[in-house]
């Protein structure tokens, strides 16, 4: 149901056009691509103004994609590994936004993992994408942190390290919206984005992403053949909008409901797994053992709608801090002269 | 029976230092700021400098506080007078007096053995402290104060001066006000009974300190963001800059809350590095706001790819950097000028930041204001250069002034604007000054956005690759840092001087320097010109002074004669040669004597004429 048919125009009565982005300069067939489209789908049936966006990316191919969604967004294209403390300033700056930002695995899981870490123990409200392919794609296809144990370049090396699993590192260190997803997989990516788009607080989504240039091969188990065989859904993900009061059935049992932020729900119907994604420990449990079992689990593996987000946490008046005017922000001449006062 | 001080020759009347010696975290801390405030209720021009090392507690820990009744408040080379107080260091702290030099110290360390040259006045602390306090933590902790009422009458100060200060110190807790004051008393009535006053030093009052204030530069600083309507602030502690964020989020909790509502008009971010804190202000400052970060040396040096981000992306930012000692983790509590020619062109490729020098507590606080204007005026990072001397140490200074003028926001496109226009490109240069443009995320206008990028764009922020983009876009910065030459705190000719000398200087030596200019003037006979530099880029008056100057003496702290560097670059190769640099890199904040001496040795060496000649001038 999650899937709407295009109608001319959405909720705010915007056409399709409004967020379409810039011409991609990705190369044809890249995952990143799909994600950029799945963005765009997903802001235009959730009805997000996209000047109330903002689009946010560190470096790397993946990186480039904010210029390809939303134009009428205002976007910042940081420097490498370091969007979330553009975010984190942006957003305390003007808490009003909404914050979208795309990095890459290199960008979040190596040069960037102490801000990625320290983005998510804020809880910082912003959904998060990695476009995760298991590569450096920019610098021509070196490993990144996220390739898995034995997973081969094209010139045949073989990586010798264990992955990091983006997910379990969100969940540890709080973030409370936590998924996996496939470019490949369109209708669960969408339903995925609206969820994220509407959850208040860091809705971290790991989208693998493959890099046709350099990691699609034989051997290599970011590519599009090996998540195709290898992809196993936790859930079938359904989002309901706020809007439409829409009563959905199913078996008691057989789904969990999450109520999100602005009154939508997220849908969650259970595929074999009895899951329950309010629990952090039941989460790391299936990541885990999806490693083992060398499946590549996608779903929605945790949810906290309840935790408040790190702006909360600031206590800021409602209106944009940036724009504040000057009469209150500059405390009058009667303070300075008693600070003087104390101070002689 | 009292007794009585006989008529002392070549008396020290408030123009003296006072060098305290203790143990990190044993509380003498209370006790220097009280006989800190009793000369500044004196009306003595007063200031104090903490030495200390970094550790929390048990190793040494050295204050001064110099009395100078010709308004001297930078360094003197050379104590008049030590209280040893710590065991450790007294033996090695009594060697390195001058001559005639007074000592105030616990009895059982027995100095007067050590030199016959110095005057020695042995106290007995513990038995003094057993009489105070039952309990032997509080002993422990009223202990030094004793040295204060010793000092009282040794140096005759005004005792109820002593009392208002000792209240003023423990305000809030009553019981140690009374307390301390009773370990005063008890060092006062032992001295007034067993010392018999010889040394040269001695206090009176004057009338040099009303309307002043006592504060530190880091303070200063702090007011100076509140007052420039800060809104963000993100930081990573570190000495010797913590405490001004410290002190702004003090400040900010108590007279930023919107009293309506109980919300607040800041948001202070504790960062997880220096990294995400210059993260957090650019990101902040594209957004609109007013947003600063504090750090030193090592931070500056993890802020570079940002900094060059902000330059070239054209970013407001105000950061301060608190100068200590490196490269490297370097003496983390001691005080350089070591940063300006890293800062100057923080980042790879061709950057240039703005750069002010406060050169007084006064300046910490003003350029903290003019900085946030000239940030969003011209839209890039300001670096606001004070060091660990001005920022951590007490000074005196005229009360602060409320600003003059209202916030300068820059050049910002409204929605009504983008209407009225019909287009807008982000970094064309529509003004011929340097200064695009630009609009803030939120704008409600469908043309209101565009993309902000580290890499090559042109001048509607389109990525672009083309050879004249790139090079049009640098040339551009080049002119809007050619405009920032007329809107940064101008240079100040502090002393007129007779011509052929001429001394510059920045921060934290300006008091240093002007006496060392007395000093020149007085022994030698050299009247020379000074100019104190407060920002870069430099106005025409630096060129101008140092081209009516025959050698300018350039006075920094730190080995490489970094802000002469900086000098030649900006002025006109022929000038390059006059200027001779005077370094100090100790890690001790300048003293002017060894000001004066360099530069009389090196006119003594370049120019034996000219000191003659200045010298007949004089008469
Ligand atoms: C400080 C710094 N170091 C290195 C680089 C070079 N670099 C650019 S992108 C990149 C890796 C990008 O990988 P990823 O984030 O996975 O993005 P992808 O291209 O795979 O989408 C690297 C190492 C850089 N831009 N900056
Ligand atoms: S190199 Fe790989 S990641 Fe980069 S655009 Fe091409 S396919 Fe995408
Ligand atoms: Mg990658």
């Amino acid at each position: 149901m999650a899937t709407l048919v295009n109608p001319k125009h959405n909720r705010i009565g915007l056409e399709p056009a409004d967020y379409k982005g810039g011409r991609t300069t990705l190369c044809a067939g890249c995952g990143h691509n799909a994600i950029s489209e799945r963005i765009i789908d997903a802001c235009y049936e959730s009805g997000i103004d996209p000047q109330r966006v903002i689009k946010l990316s560190g470096i790397g191919c993946s990186s480039k994609s904010p210029a390809y969604f939303l134009n009428r967004a205002f976007g910042f294209n940081a420097v490498h590994g370091r969007m979330p403390s553009i975010a984190t300033g942006a957003l305390a700056a003007n808490a009003g936004m909404l914050g979208i930002g795309v990095s890459g695995d290199g960008d979040t899981v190596s040069i960037g993992i102490g801000q990625f870490i320290h983005s998510m123990r804020r809880n910082l409200p912003m959904v998060y994408i990695i476009e995760d392919n298991g590569v450096y794609g920019l610098t021509k296809g070196q490993f990144s942190a996220t390739a898995d144990l034995g997973s081969t370049l094209k010139t045949g090396v073989s990586n010798d390290l264990p992955p990091l699993d983006t997910c379990a590192l969100a969940i540890l260190a709080g973030a409370t919206f936590v998924a996996r997803s496939f470019s490949g997989d369109k209708r669960q990516l969408l339903a995925i984005l609206k969820a994220a788009l509407a959850h208040r607080g860091t809705a971290m989504l790991d989208v693998i992403s493959p890099c046709v240039t350099f990691n699609d091969h034989e051997g290599s188990t970011k590519s599009y053949k090996y998540v195709k065989e290898h992809e196993e859904a936790l859930q079938e993900v359904d989002f309901i909008p706020a809007a439409g009061d829409i009563q959905v059935e199913y078996e008691p049992g057989t789904a969990v409901e999450v109520t999100l932020h602005d009154g939508s729900r997220l849908l969650l119907r259970k595929l074999g797994h009895d899951f329950d994604p309010a629990s952090k420990t039941a989460a790391l449990d299936v990541l885990t053992r999806a490693h083992a079992n060398g499946e590549v689990l996608t779903g929605v593996f945790y949810v906290d709608a309840a935790k408040p987000d790190f702006n909360s946490l600031l206590n800021l008046v409602d209106e944009p801090l940036a724009t504040l005017p000057e009469d209150r922000v500059r405390p009058p001449q009667s303070v300075l002269a008693g600070i003087m006062q104390e101070l002689s | 029976m009292e007794a009585v001080a006989p008529p002392v020759i070549g008396e020290l009347v408030n123009d003296f230092s006072l060098q305290v010696a203790s143990v990190n975290g044993s509380g003498s801390q209370s006790s220097n700021l009280v006989v800190l405030r009793t000369m500044f209720q004196m009306g003595i021009p007063v200031s104090g400098k903490n030495l200390f090392p970094s550790n929390i507690a048990g190793l040494p820990t050295w204050y001064t506080i110099r009395a100078s009744r010709r308004h001297y408040i930078g360094r003197k080379q050379d104590a008049d007078f030590l209280v040893a107080l710590n065991p450790e260091t007294a033996q090695e702290d009594v060697a390195g007096l001058i001559p005639g030099a007074a000592v105030v110290y616990d009895q059982p360390l027995q100095l007067e053995k050590q030199r016959t040259d110095l005057i020695f006045y042995p106290v007995p602390f513990d038995k003094l402290v057993t009489g105070i306090a039952a309990d032997a933590k509080l002993r422990k902790l009223v202990r030094t104060m004793i040295y204060v009422g010793v000092l009282a009458h040794l140096l005759q100060m005004d005792i109820a001066e002593v009392e208002t200060a000792v209240r003023r110190q423990f305000r809030r807790k009553p019981k140690a006000a009374d307390l301390n004051w009773a370990a005063v008393r008890a060092g006062l009535d032992y001295a007034r009974q067993n010392l018999v006053k010889r040394d040269r030093c001695r206090l009176e009052r004057m009338h040099e300190t009303a309307g002043q204030i006592i504060i530190d530069g880091n303070t200063a600083a702090a007011l100076g963001c509140m007052f420039a309507g800060v809104t963000v602030a993100a930081w990573y502690p570190i000495t010797p800059s913590s405490s001004l964020c410290e002190s702004l989020i003090d400040l900010l909790r108590k007279h930023r809350i919107d009293p309506a509502t109980g919300k607040a008009t800041f948001a202070v971010i504790q960062a997880e590095d220096e990294l995400a804190a210059v993260g957090m202000v650019l990101g902040a400052g594209w957004m609109g706001a007013r947003a600063m970060t504090s750090t030193s040396g090592p931070g500056i040096s993890l802020m570079a790819e940002f900094a060059g981000l902000g330059y070239y992306a054209e970013i407001p930012a105000v950061i301060f950097d608190i100068q200590r000692v490196g490269p490297s983790t370097g003496l983390p509590t001691r005080t350089a000028q070591g940063d300006i020619g890293c800062i100057a062109q923080l980042s790879h490729g061709d950057t240039r930041h703005l750069m002010l020098f406060p050169g007084s507590v006064a300046e910490c606080y003003e350029h903290a204001i003019a900085a946030f204007d000239l940030a969003e005026q011209l839209q890039t990072p300001v670096f606001v250069l004070s060091d660990l001397d001005l920022g951590m140490n007490n000074w005196i200074s005229p009360a602060f002034q409320y600003p003059a003028r209202p916030l300068q926001r820059g050049k910002v496109l409204t929605a009504d604007d983008l209407n009225r226009l019909g287009e807008f490109a982000r970094y064309r240069d529509v003004d011929g000054d340097g200064i695009p443009w630009r609009t803030l995320p939120g704008t409600a206008h469908r043309n209101a956005a565009y993309f902000t990028r580290g890499s090559g764009h042109n001048d509607r922020a389109q990525y672009s690759e083309r050879p004249h983009d790139y090079a049009g876009n640098m040339d551009r910065l080049r002119r809007k840092f050619e405009t920032a030459r007329a809107l940064v705190p101008p240079a100040v000719r502090e002393r007129a001087g007779a011509g052929r000398v001429g001394v510059i200087a920045f921060g934290s030596s300006h008091y240093p320097v002007l006496e060392a200019l007395d000093q020149l003037q007085e022994e030698a006979g050299i009247a020379a010109g000074y100019l104190r530099l407060r920002a870069f880029p430099f106005g025409p008056e630096v060129a101008a002074f140092v081209g009516a100057h025959e050698v300018i003496f350039v006075v920094e702290q730190n080995r490489d004669g970094q802000m002469l560097d900086v000098l030649k670059t900006d002025l006109a190769p022929e000038m390059a040669p006059r200027l001779q640099p005077v370094r100090c890199y100790d890690g001790l904040p300048i003293a002017a004597r060894a000001i004066s001496r360099e530069i009389e040795a090196h006119l003594a060496l370049l120019a034996p004429g000219m000191l003659a000649r200045n010298a007949a001038k004089q008469t």
